[in-house]
């Protein structure tokens, strides 16, 4: 089990991490038209005076690695090479951007007015600005935020004009391009758009690789993109896409630049504008397509409070030191370096490991709010007191009290947590509790999630009135549920592997070290579609766990024993309740997978027929978690099983039909359900 | 010539740098064009570039008795004395040959550190003394390291420390003869100790050349070109060694290898001639030489040309490669090199030279808008029948012109390759104060040009900033060869050491992780310096493990018992 994963495992609490300055403040106590037309006078990479868009996309057309593309296409097709030169240009136009300082001057006026509307305050950690203002002048650039909202890029943009940093240039998808009017505004604060699929289409690929090259090379401006491809609707990090980071790597690798500065950052909101829009994405509402007046209709969001932003500027990534002793650039000297070619796969591996550190860096910095913790806590009661004759909810006081032991377990496992210490702690839940009337309500002293429709709060089936079907009330609580899970997964990474390790525990046959790290190491495999687990980290990640678990008192670990101590009970309990709704859920899938697939089950009805198949479930009472309605948690189960060969995507002439393996799906299923040991499935599979 | 040389420097023990009383820079000595003569900038220049001052002072430490005695194989020089071949085993001429030039041995050598040096050095006065020397070494074990010129810059001249058997320095210098011309095929045969200067002088006497011109050729000798795969500053027109070359005798251990004619070219298997040419001392020792000659060049002419930048000036050479139009020789340094060039311009003699420079200057920087920091200047040697060379000229210049350069007067360009000689001086002169350097290179293909130099470059900075350097380092460099596929470009690296506790050991990492970059860059292992022991580490991933495979087999059929032990290559 050779690991060579890019991170080491260090006692988390050691991160050391910048303070936060509110830029909105000043934002409340100056003119905003000033601002907006302030002097702007950004530091370049190496005092190079930056191009203007034409001369950019003049030197990619002119450049030998298009070139080389062009004839070849013209070669393969039988087209002629002006044509294709035409098609070229027209992709490049279709691609471009042209960042205009006049259209940032006028967002830079509009958002303030925005901005402050909608946030208390928007905090950003100058020092790290500072360091990514040196950053910008040493090397190339490539800004990678996280993504949960359309806000994020927009807001990079205004934070790095606020600062007189240079504008980054962003990889935007095509989608926008649907706004008219938009799409071109963006285009004009830099936006550059790609399609989302452009597969075999060599030219395409060509043009839009040297594209971002070119502009990074020349330092012409920092180069911006989400590692996880798009927004998540989860809260939780996505698994990173690697095109992108492929093509910007390519110029370090082939000598083309010194160095390249990787700049994550983790932009954390209190609360997300697309909150309850992406619960019923993923419920099955179809995602209205971007349009401009789709995003009017947004205004009534305009009347809300938001809460906070905080944007963490991360320390910038060297990529040479990155690469250092993992990959031999002199791979490159035999191949000129215009001619495309696919990265050999010590190059992939270095990739893939750098994208992961990266989102595990955003992760680490994203900034959590005391709600985070407390729509852990009630999502956790909420199943619990499912059971019949149970009050539902939580006392305030319990609450309060259950949330502070939380934050002191969170503070230990290194979460980087915005809890205001100086406030009394029952104050601090109340406040949290207010900013989200729509998911949380307070009745009688005791705190529960606001499922009901109007008119009643007791059970389900009394409260069913009379136009709603069962299954639309099951799926508008299920809205409720999904949006409390998306901020519980916001600090799911601060307790994933300490959570892993309590579910190994609790599965493995034995308390033997080996034994519990067996199933660690299948439970890890299971998630890692689900999770950011580092691939080839296992030893690692299960030794971080053990150290946190240990260190805090849960668990005693001999030479040959893991043991749960009488007063890490607790922790136990909560971590493993913390993991188990996707535990489920990937049971269900195999359930449904081994009962219900036909032979004509493809890939595209997949997710409809296993709708049908979990709400007939739960309206049964078979199963407990609402949440299992996921189309997220359903699709990432099914490519882990995709990954792990238990089911097989037909090529051919049914195409894109699903093959499944019975056996192996079901014996997936029983150890995930703690019925089968884990040994077996790990070995045959590791 | 051990008489007149330096045994801790480099060169002529009577040219050196050195500031005089007034804190200004002069070169000693009569040799040289800067001989006598006062460098009224060297100092400025000096203090500003390494934070270097002349209050802090290093001077050589004196001290040759530490040598440890030799350890003589008895039989061996019972058997060599009945040779009649002169030898010695005398301290000062066993040190003398311990060592070439890199930075680590002449900075040990200052210090009056003496590693495992050779315990015998022997001179043969002609290919059968050679021939018997080689058989006694390999009848009682005797480890052989050819000499020639000592200019080696890659550790090939030190002596293995884990070698137990006795080791003689095989000096070749008494065979250093002429021994035929012959002017129908214009070649000469050569004994392969010549030293580079005297074979030119000597053939200029009957009216030709060989046009092999390296930068050490004032010391280096013939077998040491063709041991190392030398590269001379002319090569456009002469070639390089290996093209210069018609017939090679070398003795081994396991006898003497040859061609049989003087063919100018033969299909007759892998030629054996490459097995020589590179091996380094691993093999035997080159006695004899049949080189092409040329008759001296009629007319010669310096020039050079102003860019405005290197990638200009780069571009320049690329198109002037293409053309296949080269001059004997093309040089670009960097801004940096330029900058360093006129430093060492020696004082001027009247007002209105100085005049005349001003109004230069102004022209270049003010008229024509160059960046004085940016700006970087080629030095052009052209060779051949006065109106050829005119005629070369003007092509030459009218490319230049495409890529803004600018004539900048013959002066210029001949004090660029004066300076070739005399910079080998100045290290010394550094290492009196503070300040160690060197000077390594590569080849490369010409689209990594400007991207290998600017990489090496900055990762000499930055090393030299994470191994604690103090200053700032000089990093900088010139393409100094253009070939059909690429160029050969030369990297200068110094700093001033003051503050660390183990400075030889920080320039060898900083140089090592050049080399790294170098390599990472696309660019070879070596040039024309060759590997030796400095940089055999990186031998199989350069030659591939079936290649050094092959190389080990031939020195395993060549040289079973490792008589000729100085380990260099494989």
């Amino acid at each position: 089990m050779a690991s060579k994963a890019v991170y080491s495992h260090r006692d988390p609490m050691l991160k050391k991490r910048d303070d936060f300055e509110d830029i909105l403040e000043e934002r409340r106590n100056s003119s905003d038209l000033r601002y907006a037309l302030k002097c702007y006078t950004p530091v370049v990479y190496k005092g190079i005076s930056p191009c203007k868009a034409d001369a950019l996309t003049n030197m990619v057309l002119q450049s030998s690695h298009l070139h080389y593309v062009i004839s070849q296409v013209s070669k393969e097709t039988g087209r002629a090479v002006d044509d294709v030169q035409d098609e070229a240009s027209a992709i490049l136009e279709e691609m471009a951007q042209r960042l205009q300082l006049s259209t940032i001057r006028f967002f830079a006026f509009t958002l303030s007015k925005v901005f402050k509307t909608l946030f208390r305050s928007i905090c950003v950690n100058e020092e790290g600005i500072q360091r990514l203002q040196q950053a910008i002048q040493e090397h190339p650039v490539v800004l990678l935020p996280s993504h949960r909202s359309y806000m994020d890029f927009l807001l990079m943009s205004y934070l790095l004009y606020t600062y007189d940093l240079a504008l980054p240039v962003i990889a935007a998808g095509m989608d926008f391009m649907g706004m008219k009017f938009v799409g071109e505004m963006l285009r004009m604060s830099g936006a550059f758009f790609i399609r989302r699929s452009f597969g075999g289409d060599k030219l395409y690929w060509a043009v839009f690789s040297e594209y971002v090259k070119t502009m990074l090379k020349n330092g012409y401006a920092p180069v911006e993109f989400f590692l996880e491809g798009t927004r998540s609707r989860t809260s939780k990090s996505l698994t990173p896409k690697l095109g992108l980071l492929n093509i910007v790597m390519d110029p370090f690798f082939k000598g083309e630049v010194f160095d390249m500065s990787l700049v994550p950052v983790s932009i954390s909101y209190e609360r997300i504008l697309e909150e309850s829009l992406y619960a019923r994405e993923m419920l099955g509402v179809p995602k209205p397509k971007e349009s401009t007046s789709g995003l009017f209709k947004a205004r009534k969001v305009l009347s809300q409070n938001y809460g906070s932003i905080h944007v963490y500027f991360g320390q910038p990534v060297s990529l040479r030191s990155l690469a250092e002793g993992r990959v031999n650039r002199s791979q490159f000297s035999l191949v000129p370096r215009h001619i495309p070619k696919r990265p050999s796969e010590e190059i992939q591996n270095f990739v893939n490991d750098s994208a992961y550190m990266l989102v595990r860096a955003q992760e680490e910095n994203m900034v959590l709010k005391p709600w985070v913790l407390l729509a852990s806590l009630l999502l956790q009661n909420h199943h619990q007191s499912q059971a019949p004759g149970q009050k539902p909810g939580m006392a305030l006081d319990e609450l309060t009290e259950r949330v502070v032991w939380l934050r002191d377990l969170s503070r230990q496992y290194g979460a980087f947590l915005h809890w205001p210490d100086h406030r009394a702690p029952s104050d601090v839940v109340s406040s949290s509790l207010s900013l989200h009337p729509g998911l949380v309500k307070i009745s009688e002293g005791r705190v529960q999630l606001a499922l009901e429709l109007a008119g009643g709060d007791v059970g389900p089936k009394e409260s069913r009135s009379a136009d709603t079907t069962p299954e639309e009330e099951l799926l508008s609580r299920a809205v409720i549920v999904l949006s409390c899970a998306s901020y519980r997964n916001q600090a799911l990474h601060v307790f994933l592997r300490p959570a892993l390790l309590a579910l190994a525990i609790h599965a493995a046959a034995s308390t033997k070290k080996q034994e519990v790290f067996y199933s660690f190491s299948f439970l890890r495999n299971m998630f890692s579609n689900e999770f950011i687990l580092v691939p080839g980290a296992t030893v690692q990640d299960f030794e971080e766990a053990c150290y946190l678990l240990v260190k805090t008192g849960a668990l005693q670990i001999t030479q040959q024993e893991v043991l749960v101590t009488e007063r890490g009970h607790r922790t136990i309990v909560f971590l493993t309740s913390m993991l188990d709704p996707f535990l489920q859920g990937y049971q269900v899938v195999c359930r449904f997978l081994c009962e219900e697939a036909t032979e004509e089950l493809t890939e595209k009805q997949f997710i409809p027929s296993i709708r049908r198949f979990i709400i007939k479930h739960l309206l049964a009472g078979r199963l407990r978690y609402t949440e299992v309605l996921s189309s997220d948690l359903q699709k990432n189960a099914l490519a882990a099983l995709l990954r792990l060969g238990a089911v097989q995507k037909l090529k051919g002439v049914d195409q894109g039909t699903l093959k499944v393996n019975t056996v192996m799906v079901n014996s997936l299923e029983d150890t995930l359900g703690g019925k089968l040991p884990t040994q077996k499935v790990v070995v045959a599979r590791l | 010539m051990q008489e007149i040389m330096k045994w801790n420097g480099w060169g002529y023990s009577d040219s050196r740098f050195f500031f005089n009383k007034k804190g200004q820079a002069e070169f000693t000595g009569k040799r040289y064009k800067l001989s006598g003569l006062i460098i009224p900038a060297l100092k400025d220049w000096f203090e500003s570039t390494f934070g270097a001052s002349l209050q802090h002072k290093t001077p050589p430490i004196l001290n040759s008795s530490a040598v440890h005695p030799p350890t003589l194989n008895e039989t061996f020089v019972e058997e060599l004395k009945s040779t009649g071949i002169p030898f010695s085993h005398d301290a000062e001429d066993r040190v003398f040959r311990a060592h070439g030039h890199c930075l680590h041995e002449i900075f040990a050598l200052r210090e009056g550190k003496f590693g495992r040096v050779p315990d015998m050095v022997i001179w043969p006065n002609c290919h059968n003394d050679v021939v018997k020397v080689v058989e006694l070494a390999s009848k009682h074990n005797v480890c052989l390291i050819p000499y020639g010129g000592g200019t080696s810059v890659s550790s090939a001249l030190e002596c293995p420390p884990e070698e137990t058997r006795s080791i003689v320095s095989l000096d070749t210098s008494q065979m250093n003869h002429i021994l035929w011309i012959d002017e129908k095929n214009l070649t000469a045969h050569v004994e392969a100790g010549i030293v580079g200067q005297d074979l030119e002088r000597l053939l200029n006497e009957s009216g030709y050349c060989t046009g092999h011109e390296p930068d050490s050729m004032e010391f280096s000798s013939l077998g040491g070109w063709v041991a190392t795969r030398a590269s001379g500053m002319k090569k456009n027109i002469y070639g390089n060694i290996e093209d210069l070359v018609v017939h090679i005798k070398m003795v081994t251990p396991r006898g003497v290898i040859e061609k049989s004619c003087q063919g100018p070219r033969m299909s007759t298997g892998p030629d054996i001639h490459h097995f020589i040419m590179g091996s380094e001392g691993t093999l035997g020792v080159v006695t004899e030489v049949t080189m092409k000659i040329r008759p001296m060049p009629e007319y010669q002419k310096y020039g050079s040309v102003v860019f405005p930048n290197f990638e200009q000036g780069v571009a320049c050479l690329r198109e002037v490669a293409r053309q296949r139009c080269a001059p004997a020789s093309i040089r670009l340094m960097d801004n940096e090199q330029f900058k360093f060039g006129h430093a060492l311009k020696p004082q001027v003699s009247s007002i209105f030279t100085s005049f005349l420079d001003g109004l230069k200057k102004f022209y270049i920087t003010k008229f024509k808008g160059f960046d004085p920091n940016r700006l970087c200047v080629a030095t052009l040697l052209f060779e051949g029948d006065r109106e050829r060379v005119l005629q070369h000229e003007k092509q030459v210049y009218d490319i230049a012109a495409k890529f803004g350069g600018l004539a900048a007067g013959e002066d210029n360009g001949q004090r660029g390759y004066m300076l070739t000689f005399v910079i080998a001086y100045l290290r010394d002169l550094g290492m009196d104060y503070y300040v160690i350097g060197e000077s390594f290179e590569t080849s490369v293909p010409w689209d990594r040009v400007l991207d290998i130099c600017q990489n090496v470059k900055e990762r000499i900075v930055r090393e030299c900033k994470d191994k604690g350097v103090q200053f700032p380092p000089l990093s900088t460099c010139r393409v100094t060869q253009t070939y059909d596929a690429g160029a050969c470009v030369y990297f200068y690296f110094a700093f001033n050491y003051r503050g660390l506790s183990d400075p030889v050991h920080v320039y060898e990492q900083v140089e090592h992780a050049a080399r790294e970059e170098i390599l990472a860059n696309g660019g070879s292992l070596s040039h024309h310096h060759g590997v030796g022991k400095l940089r055999k580490e990186w031998m199989r991933e350069t030659v591939s493990s079936v290649g050094l495979g092959m190389l080990k087999s031939v020195k395993d059929f060549v040289d079973p018992n490792n008589i000729f032990g100085n380990r260099n290559l494989l």
